[in-house]
Parts: C-alpha cells; structure tokens; sequence
C-alpha cells in the first residue's frame, strides 16, 4: 500500500507554526511520518499534540512551514482534502453510529448500492474480510450494533473503517486512553498490523507503555516544540519522562535531532525547508 | 444521544487529556493476540439450527434489544382484556371500524418516525393533516373539480411543501424543529381555517366529500372477497419467494442467514395473519344489506408504510437518517448531507399527514374546522412512541407506527364500547402511552440495547 516516493517519508512536517492569538500553541515543529510504521507523537498535556495532529487532519492550516505529502507540499484547506489525500483521524469520540451495526458503520458515506437499494451482502463480505485481515477475531458477529460493543472492539471498527477508506496514514488520537488491559493490548495488536498492511500510523498517547510497545519511532513534543524525535530503540522510558516534562533528558545519549534547551530558539533539523 | 447503553468505556472530548500517570511499565511485552478468543465468526451468526437461533434471539431479549416483543405482548394483552370485558369487541364490524379509525392514528405515528429517527419532532402535524384534508376535498369538489388523483396529488404535493419549508427554516436558521413545528401547528389550523372560509361550497366551515368520489370510497368502500383473497395470496407468494431467495442469496455467498426453519416460520406467520384479517373483513358484517370485503383503506396504508420500510431500511437515505439521529457528527464526518436529509425528513413527515388527511376526510366523508389537530399531533407522537419509536433519535419504523397506532385505536374504540366516558379515554390512553415508555425503558436498562 506505501507509495514508492523519491522520499522514504509519508509526511514531513517543516516547520510548522500555529498560533491562536496571543497563545503560541506550535513552534517550527519539524518530523517524518514514514510508511509502514507506528510513529508514537509523545507530550504532556498542552504540548501541543492535539494541534499538532488537527494541523495534519486539515482541520487548522499552519501559520508557518508546511505539510509535505509523498514528497510534494501540500495545503489543506479542510478536513476533506486531506481525506481525500489519504488522511484519516480517529478521534477519541471514534464518530461510530451506536445504533447502527458494525458493517452499517463501517460503510457510512460509502454504501454499496444494488438497484439503487443498499447491498447489504457484499458489504457484509467486504468488512468481514476488512477485520480479518486485521486479526480483528473477538466480535461476536458483525451484525450487532455498535452500542452493544466494548471500547475496544468500537476502536477495531473506527480503525477497519479507516482501512477500509484506503486510508495512507492514519492518524489515532488517544486510542487506548480509556481501556482496561486485556482491550489496550487488543487495540496495540491492531495498530501494528495496520502498520504491517504498509499503513503509516500516528498515535498519540502519553501513556508510555504504550508507546514503547507500539512505536516503531517517537516524536515527543514539549510546550509546543519538538523536542526529540528518532527510531523507539534510542529511548527509554525514563529518557521520554525527562523529555515529556522538562523539554530535555539529562541523559544527553541524542536520539536524531535534540534541541536540547526547550525555550531556546529552536534548532530545527538538518533537513529542513522553510516555506517562503 | 440518550439511549446509548454500554456502560462508559469512551471518554468523550478529544481535549481532556488525564494527567500525566506514573507510568510503570506492568507487562510491556505482553503478546497482543493472547487475548483473542476463537469465537471469530460467532454462534450467533452460525445459528443453523432452530434451537440456535432461539438461543440467540433470547440473548437479544435478555441484553435488551426486545424490539418490537413489549408492544405486541402490550397489544395481545389489551385485546383479551376488551375481549372479556366486552363481547362485541371481536365482531367483525367493529374489528373493521377499529381498522379504519386506527388508519389515522398510524399514518400520523409514521409520520412522526421520520422526524423522531432524527431526534426531532414534528408538532405540526395534526393541523398540516387539516390542511391536506381541506386542499383535496376542495380540489374534487365544484367549482375546481379536478379528477380525485390529481386531488390527491396536490393535496400530497401541499403538504411535502410544508414540510420543505419547514425543514428548511429548522436546517438553515438552526431554529429547533419544536419551535418551529410548533409555529407550524399555530399557523397551519388558521391556514385551514381560512381554507374553510374562502371555499363557498363549504357550508358552515364544513367541506364534505361526494360519496361517488373514490377520495370517500377509500374507507367506506371494500375490495370484494374474492379479490380480496386474490391479492392476499399474491402477497404472500411474492413475500415468501423474497424472504427465501434473499436467504439462499445469503448463504450462497457464504454470509449467514437465518435457517430455514425461521423463515419458513415468519411467512407461516404472516400468512395466518393475512388469512385472519381476510376472514374478519369478508364476514357479513352488514346490518341491513350485506357488507363484506377488505376496506381499501388497509392495503392502501399497508403499502406505505411498506414504501416507508424500504426507504428507510434498505436505502441510503434511510441509513442515514439513522446514522444522523445516532450521531450527526459522525454522519457529517462521513460526508453526509446532513442538512439535506433533515429537510428530506420534515418533508416526508407533512406528507404523510397529508396521507393521514386523505384517509380522515374520506372516513368522516367531510371535514370542517373542527380537526382535532393539537391532539392528532399527539396521537401520532403518542403512537410511534407506544410503538416502540425513541424521542432520542436513531430508532424507530414504520412498524412501530403501526403497532402504536393500533394500540390508541383499539384502547379508544374498547372504551368507548365499554361505555367510558371521553375523560376516562383520555386518561387510559395516557397511561397506555406512559406504561409503554416506562416498559421500553426498563428494557433498555436491563441491557445494552440501541439497535435500529
């Protein structure tokens, strides 16, 4: 499913900078989101992460810098570009239709018609083989509605529907924020065979085991900066603590590209462009 | 979204974020898969037996999704007890007369699915049914005297009108659909009011329908027995070759459909159900001269709320009407025309009043300024609600109506037989209305119900 771009990145984020007013909410954040890969974005609370990946979801445009999508800058002027690009975004809310049945949810917006009457069939066929793929085993039958799922199952449904839109990179914001064990490490299974299917994943959590379980890389922001970014080998817990809630690691071993002093102007990475 | 039933696992609000915990890695490296339990295409889907398949209905019940199960035990139960009290209760004239008078009453409850699938309500349709009722009857009458289909038409077009307009105010202003329904209700028996002064031919407000008219013959006028029979047993064979072929399509693309046991049983069903009400309706239940045969009033609101059943549950529309009455913001997400189906919504809800107004001028073969409009709004909120509809939205068919409606109809007409006053009417039918919501909802916590 990856596209074989002259780039090996998905999407490269290059500086970008939003602001809300006098609050300076991103500041130049510059990381790679590869293909195929779980790529955990790491921070304390109002680091930024929850603008970091709305920017990305087209839902606010940068201030400054630029998104650049298999290899080519892009503008989204709203959450239906980048859509349409290939973007999807699991919020927390999941946007699942209780009432409606697994297939029914998986479908929605996309129906699949047979003399103008919804083909229930094929459907059924297509999101059964959907979560086989994903290893998605523990619903009962995917004709039960939604309501009568657990928070994980419902986060499996949210994530086949994603794959089922072709989705490039998907985009899980907190997916595991209110699940018991047995549901989180269902739902950590899932994220790495979506990454296995050649899909770039971008999580969001602050919760660390998670992350280390998942995350192939790690990008952890602090008080709207990237502070640290570079392949999950490189850190360890302790190191992402330190980075999470002080904007650096006393440990100086550098994973990629630290700008160690958070309020110092920051020291972007080598690559990286600036829009004119 | 008030009905959502499982216990919280979603926190909703992307933006609280819970504290940074202490994390300490518990179990890092703990396999992901060891949890999955081989049940992957489950019992339930796999039921092929009968046994199966009752096991897996009873834990429906059980988990709360009774669906339509309270409210026909509701109705059974109504029946005895009217039958015991009363023994005229099941003569074939007055089933026939609770059928008609309870033709209302559903039309009106299937109008107001559309508005409650939506999680809102429509107000207006008691006065909007009034002015369905006067446009068609003016419209066959002199001086106009269109043909009675072109009556109708217009009569129908009118009121999709109304609804339109109404939609559209609620959509575009985001005026709450209460309000603006319930200005809709004000404006529309004065509409109807003025419609009865400026037509001359309507002698002291009341317009009546020429009883040559096929608008008048709809209720007082029936389809004969053999015809009647005919048309039953067509029904079926066609309901029963679909409900067989969808099942074989089903299992022959490997998908599971219920055994065949069951659906042998529904249609063994449903046929028992068509032969009695044939039965009922072809008795002699003539007083003078003979009297028998279906009314073409039961088939013909039999065929919309077909037609409403197959928009609402087999098409697009219908799926989303769901989806936006479950969670708009997910439908929206999904790139629905959420704006567009709520005003497609407010529109079919006037219409069918209009049906509704249709089938009460051709009942009382007039109607006048008299309309009980504020409480026919009510008896059809009242009658998709008994039916099994939810005020919250996301659930509700046009079978609930018909199941509500009846109910209102026959408590209405076996109290009325018992000899109770208007006021006791009125009182039993609210309690019905409260013990049926009281019912649903006590169901629904049991369990972790919400199912369409």
């Amino acid at each position: 499913m990856s596209t074989g771009n002259s780039s090996a990145e998905l999407l490269s984020l290059r500086g970008v900078t939003k602001r809300f007013g006098p609050v300076q909410a991103l500041t130049r954040i510059n990381f790679d989101i590869p293909p195929g890969q779980v790529t955990a974005l790491a921070g304390d609370n109002g680091a930024g992460k929850s603008v970091t990946i709305k920017t990305i979801a087209g839902l606010w445009e940068p201030d400054e810098g630029e998104l650049v999508w298999e290899g080519k800058p892009v503008h989204f002027h709203g959450p239906r570009d980048a859509e349409a690009a290939g973007i999807t975004t699991i919020y927390q809310d999941l946007a699942l239709c209780e009432n409606l049945d697994i297939v029914q949810n998986m479908f929605l917006g996309h129906e699949v018609l047979r003399h103008w009457l919804l083909d229930e069939g094929s459907m059924e066929i297509t999101a059964r083989k959907t979560l086989a793929d994903l290893s998605v085993t523990t619903i009962r039958s995917i004709r039960q509605p939604v309501a009568s799922l657990s928070g994980g199952q419902r986060q499996s449904v949210a994530v086949a529907k994603a794959v089922m839109s072709k989705a490039k990179l998907v985009i899980l914001d907190e997916p595991t924020a209110a699940l018991g064990v047995a549901q989180t490490r269902m739902v950590l299974g899932l994220i790495k065979r979506l990454a296995s299917q050649g899909v770039a994943v971008l999580v969001v959590s602050h919760n660390l085991n998670d992350v280390f379980e998942v995350a192939d890389r790690i990008v952890i922001l602090y008080l709207g900066r990237m502070v640290a970014q570079g392949p999950a080998s490189e850190f360890d817990a302790s190191m992402v603590v330190d980075y999470m809630t002080t904007g650096r690691s006393a440990r100086g071993r550098g994973p990629a590209h630290p700008p160690p002093a958070p309020p110092a102007p920051p020291a972007p990475p080598a690559e990286s462009r600036r829009e004119g | 979204m008030a009905d959502e039933g499982s216990p919280g696992t979603e926190v909703p609000g992307e933006l609280q974020e819970p504290p940074l915990a202490t994390e300490q890695a518990e179990d890092p490296t703990a396999a992901p898969e060891s949890d999955i339990d081989l049940v992957a295409v489950a019992p339930e889907v796999l039921a092929d037996s009968l046994e199966d398949y009752l096991k897996a209905w009873g834990r429906r019940i059980r988990a709360g999704e009774s669906g339509a199960l309270p409210i026909v035990v509701g109705l059974i139960v109504i029946i005895i007890f009217f039958q015991i009290e009363r023994s005229r209760f099941d003569s074939a004239i007055n089933l026939v007369n609770l059928l008609t008078q309870a033709a209302v009453y559903v039309l009106l409850g299937a109008a107001e699915i559309f508005a409650l699938i939506l999680s809102e309500i429509d107000l207006s349709v008691g006065w909007v049914l009034a002015v369905g009722g006067f446009a068609i009857a003016e419209l066959i009458a002199p001086p106009v005297n269109f043909p009675w289909w072109l009556a109708i038409l217009c009569g129908f077009g009118a009121t999709a009108a109304i609804g339109y307009l109404q939609g559209t105010l609620i959509t575009r202003l985001h005026i709450p659909s209460f309000v603006v329904t319930l200005g809709g209700l004000l404006l529309f028996e004065g509409v109807a009011i003025e419609l009865a002064t400026i037509d001359k031919s309507a002698v002291g407000g009341v317009m009546s329908v020429s009883t040559t008219s096929p608008v008048f013959k709809l209720v007082n006028s029936n389809i004969s027995p053999g015809v009647s029979w005919i048309i039953l047993v067509v029904v079926l064979a066609a309901f029963a070759t679909l409900s067989l072929s969808r099942a074989s399509r089903r299992r022959s693309q490997g998908l599971t459909a219920p055994p065949l046991s069951i659906t042998v049983l529904t249609i063994a069903v449903t046929a028992i159900g068509g032969v009695v009400l044939v039965y009922i309706c072809n008795l002699n239940r003539g007083l003078l001269t003979p009297l028998k045969g279906v009314p073409w009033v039961v088939p013909f609101v039999g065929l919309v709320l077909f037609a409403y059943s197959i928009l609402l549950g087999r098409t697009r529309v219908g799926r989303y009407m769901y989806a936006i009455g479950a969670n708009p913001e997910a439908a929206r997400r999904a790139g629905v025309n959420v704006q567009g189906i709520r005003r497609l919504a407010f529109l079919l809800s006037a219409m069918t009043a209009g049906i509704a107004g249709l089938v009460y001028i051709s009942f009382l073969g007039s109607i006048s300024t008299d309309v009980p409009g504020g409480n026919y709004t009510l008896y059809g909120v009242a009658a998709a609600v008994i039916g099994g509809a939810s005020l919250f939205g996301g659930r509700g068919k046009p079978v609930h109506a018909l199941l509500g409606g009846l109910v209102i109809g026959i408590v209405f007409n076996g109290l009325a037989l018992m000899g109770i006053s208007a006021a006791g009417q009125y009182i039993a039918t609210g309690i019905v209305l409260v013990v049926a919501a009281a019912v649903d909802a006590l169901v629904r916590r049991s369990g972790a119900g919400g199912a369409v």
